[in-house]
């Protein structure tokens, strides 16, 4: 299965998501975001966290109109994979590729630690190694990760079983304690909190190993 | 021609930054503020002449990229 990590100007766990795809059997390939075209064969796409641009103008909305981005597009309108954490989450909200906006921490704060989180899907490629209402820990490390949409918005998102995280101590003002939501297809994820992180035990609890396993035992191609 | 967009939180969307002004001033002694909202101004020098045109131009920029229409709204002023 192949891999391909985008790295924008400013991100800073493009290797870390790297290293964490190949851990668990992926080909990575490393993408720039002035490339127009993925890599041939590209099965999952990876867009990491960090500070993408410097945050200019709101967090992901610059690298979110950079040239890689129409590639990213187009693999997920032909049903590809694709992950999107921390800084990678805003971009996707700023594309167009997940609905809803990732705003200022409620307590507006810069949030570092180890969060709790509720599984609150297990039916997607990215979740299907955990089972429904399971708890896992994942480090956050962010300063706008309040997850906002319209009420519309968020009760279609529960709806389709489209919620992939929660929170269960809200460190930001999340509405509905959301950390990660699925697109329509569950093939695009984006979620705060970083399991690239969490997944090799030499660093520690490897709790967000169970991610990257479970993406690589689906099979997924594009 | 000169544009001048302000981007602000629509109404209803929670303003944390709004809030702490407003408990910045109040510590300030500044009594009575009953409510901030924080937002931005982008200034754009255009080429184009053409008010009409202009003002199609910038929405189109608004829409685009200037403003996450999830939570903000915008509005434009020509000078």
């Amino acid at each position: 299965m192949r891999a391909a990590v985008v790295t924008f100007p400013g991100s800073n766990c493009d290797r870390d998501l790297a290293e964490a795809l190949a851990l668990h059997g992926f080909a990575v390939a490393r993408v720039w975001h002035k490339d127009t075209d993925l890599p041939a064969g590209t099965d999952v796409v990876g867009i990491p966290g960090g500070f993408s641009f410097g945050d200019y103008l709101r967090c992901g909305a610059i690298a979110a109109r950079s040239p890689v981005m129409a590639a990213v597009a187009a693999h997920a309108a032909r049903g590809g994979h694709v992950i999107g954490i921390c800084n990678g989450f805003q971009v996707l909200t700023e594309a167009g590729l997940l609905p809803g906006a990732l705003m200022r921490n409620a307590g507006l704060r810069f949030v570092c630690r180890p969060v709790r989180l509720r599984v609150a899907t297990a039916a997607s490629a990215f979740t299907a190694g955990w089972a429904a209402g399971a708890t896992v820990t994942l480090p956050v490390a962010h300063h706008d990760g309040n997850y906002q949409a319209d009420s519309a918005t968020l009760d279609r998102l529960a709806a389709e079983d489209r919620i992939a995280f929660t929170y269960i101590d809200d460190p930001n003002g999340s509405a509905r304690g959301i950390a990660g939501v699925l697109s329509a297809n569950r093939r695009v994820l984006g979620m705060m909190p970083h399991p690239e992180r969490s997944a090799d035990p030499a660093l520690g609890p490897a709790e967000g190993a169970a991610l990257f396993r479970a993406l690589a035992a689906a099979g997924v191609s594009a | 021609m000169r544009a001048r967009v302000t981007v602000m939180l629509k109404a209803g969307v929670l303003d944390p930054q709004g809030e702490a002004i407003r408990h910045a001033l109040a510590a300030l002694g500044f009594a009575g503020v009953e409510r901030v909202r924080q937002g931005k101004v982008i200034e754009l020098d255009l080429a184009e002449t053409d008010r009409a045109a202009a003002e199609a131009q910038v929405a189109a920029m608004c829409e685009r990229l200037l403003a996450n229409t999830v939570i903000e709204s915008w509005r434009v002023e020509f000078a």
